[in-house]
């Protein structure tokens, strides 16, 4: 009796633990990435990072204007989030509500498998094949562009955006499904009118974590985005993110340089964003979950 | 029997799997009155009450056989339209199952799928009269835009009720619809029950035999997938023919 006690309160101490753990994680990277961040400020003005259009991290004197690289994250973001939106909530309904068990089955599996693939192996898949793929229907300089890199985001938010969906829609109560059914409403106008609407904050949460995937995806992009870092003015431009910049550029800074600082403040920024992300869609989970 | 009836069964039976729930069930249900079923937990009450309208084509695996007539159709023919079947009859649930939305989206649901109005002012003037006949309307006439879960019980079961009569039924299937209220909101829904028998045929399962007692003209008893005994309420109650309703009646089983 004691000793079970005992057990009990001595592995409740280590859950407990292990989540003050977790965020104090958090907070150690956020302070590890400002702390190193300030430091391009003291020589390199804080608007001219904000609002500055160019990203010419070697040339003398040196600019580092975030502008084009968040635009480039936010285009990507953005087309990504058309086109597995739709996709993603129709395959969720599909999965949930029409599809036969034996379907219902495979398909979660292949979810899981795709969501599986490592990003370079999709990066890959880009180059070889989507990238010419688009250049050609399209008619585009280059098939490394924007486009390129949102196909295959959104293939990779997909499988999030599904299984949550999924998982909203299946715990709308079947007693708001028979009321529909019971009014004389078809199954469709079930689905649209009372299901929909009832796992919407769920709905709305699993979008948001796609995205928050998409902003923070750095391979994919790097491969197949074209790595020019300018504003783009069409998604079908090379472009590129604020991942990719970090990645490619962080092997060449020299520590401690203005440039190494830049790169800090850029994560600074990614980390703030999808923080903000992430942070609203686990408030409408917990909504959707009350 | 003294009426034509509303609804009427031949031979019905009905299979969940290889199990049998209802058992060559003959009944007819009295048109503008109340009947009420009773028996005990799984004697296939609520099976019978969703054969009416179909309910029980949404479960796997259910067979059917027999015939349920429905002013003079039967309602299993390929040719009944299946939605204006459940638009006629109503069906009110044990738990009031409002949907997660306005007071407001709640009663114009069944009008919107059916496409029965277009006109602001039409659908509103159908909203008050469904409203008024469940007793609701002064409560909630202010509060159309409110969601409807945050009523309190009574008043969902209540709009539930007027979810269903603004489609103008027929026929009104209630299982249990008080089993979740309490005595003061049950015997008020009592009340509007013996209301709306003026212009509808009600069908109510209730494990409550007071209550059957006190709002029903006729009253069936189920066992075990039968229909034991169906007759007027006074007679069920007071000089049953079959000792099996009279025991249950009296207490001694279920
Ligand atoms: N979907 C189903 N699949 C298989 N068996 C079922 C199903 N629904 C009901 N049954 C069985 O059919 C029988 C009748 O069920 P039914 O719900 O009609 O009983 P009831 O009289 O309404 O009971 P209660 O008073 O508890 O509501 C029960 O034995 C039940 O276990
Ligand atoms: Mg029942």
């Amino acid at each position: 009796m004691c000793i079970r006690e005992i057990k009990e309160s001595v592995i409740e101490f280590f859950i407990k633990i292990s989540g003050f753990i977790i965020i104090l994680f958090v907070f150690l990277i956020f302070l590890f990435l400002l702390n190193d961040a300030v430091l391009l400020f003291k020589d390199f003005p804080l608007k001219e990072f904000i609002f500055g259009k160019r990203w010419l991290p070697i040339s003398n004197p040196p600019h580092f204007g975030i502008v084009p690289l968040l635009l480039g994250s936010l285009y990507v973001t953005f087309f990504a989030t058309i086109i597995c939106v739709p996709v993603g909530i129709a395959s969720a309904l599909f999965i949930a509500e029409i599809a036969p068990k034996f379907l219902r089955n495979i398909l979660k599996s292949f979810i899981e498998i795709l969501a599986s693939i490592p990003s370079v192996v999709l990066g890959f898949v880009g180059i070889v094949w989507l990238g010419p793929f688009l250049k050609d229907t399209l008619k585009l300089n280059t098939g490394m562009c924007g486009l390129t890199g949102s196909f295959l985001l959104a293939l990779m938010a997909l499988p999030t955006i599904i299984s949550i969906s999924e998982d909203a829609i299946i715990s709308v109560p079947k007693s708001f499904k028979e009321a529909a059914f019971g009014l004389g409403a078809t199954r469709w106008q079930t689905l649209w009118r009372v299901v929909l609407p009832s796992a919407s904050s769920g709905i709305i949460a699993a979008i948001m974590l796609g995205i928050g995937r998409v902003i923070g995806e750095t391979m994919v992009v790097m491969m197949v985005t074209g790595n020019a870092p300018l504003v783009p003015k069409s998604i079908l431009q090379p472009l590129r993110t604020l991942t990719a910049t970090i990645a490619g550029e962080m092997g060449e800074a020299i520590s401690g340089s203005e440039h190494y600082f830049a790169l800090f403040a850029v994560g600074l920024v990614l980390f703030i964003i999808t923080f903000i992300i992430n942070f609203l869609s686990v408030i409408l989970l917990s909504r959707s979950k009350k | 029997m003294e009426f034509f009836p509303k609804i009427e069964t031949r031979n019905l039976n009905l299979y969940y799997g290889s199990f049998s729930a209802l058992k060559n069930i003959n009944i007819k249900i009295p048109p503008k009155e109340i009947t009420a079923i009773i028996g005990p937990s799984g004697c296939g009450k609520s099976t019978l009450l969703r054969c009416f309208n179909r309910m029980n084509d949404l479960i796997e695996n259910v067979k059917i056989t027999g015939e349920v007539i429905i002013d003079n159709k039967n309602i299993f023919d390929k040719n009944v339209n299946l939605l204006n079947l459940r638009r006629n009859v109503g069906m009110v649930f044990q738990r009031p199952n409002v949907f997660d939305a306005s007071v407001y989206y709640n009663l114009t649901f069944g009008i919107k799928i059916h496409r029965l109005m277009r006109n602001k002012n039409k659908i509103n003037d159908a909203i008050q009269m469904s409203l008024e006949g469940v007793g609701l309307w002064n409560d909630l006439k202010d509060k159309l835009k409110k969601n409807a879960r945050y009523l309190p019980l009574e008043q969902q079961q209540r709009l539930c009720i007027a979810r269903v009569i603004i489609l103008n039924p027929k026929i009104i299937l209630l299982d249990e619809p008080c089993s979740t209220l309490d005595p003061i909101a049950t015997l008020k829904i009592e009340e509007l029950l013996k209301k709306l028998k003026e212009d509808y045929t009600i069908i109510i399962v209730t494990h409550n035999m007071q209550q059957a007692a006190r709002i029903s003209g006729w009253s069936g008893f189920m066992l075990l997938g039968e229909l034991i005994e169906f007759n007027r309420t006074k007679i069920i109650f007071t000089n049953p023919t079959d000792s099996r309703t009279e025991d249950y009646i009296t207490g001694r089983f279920g």
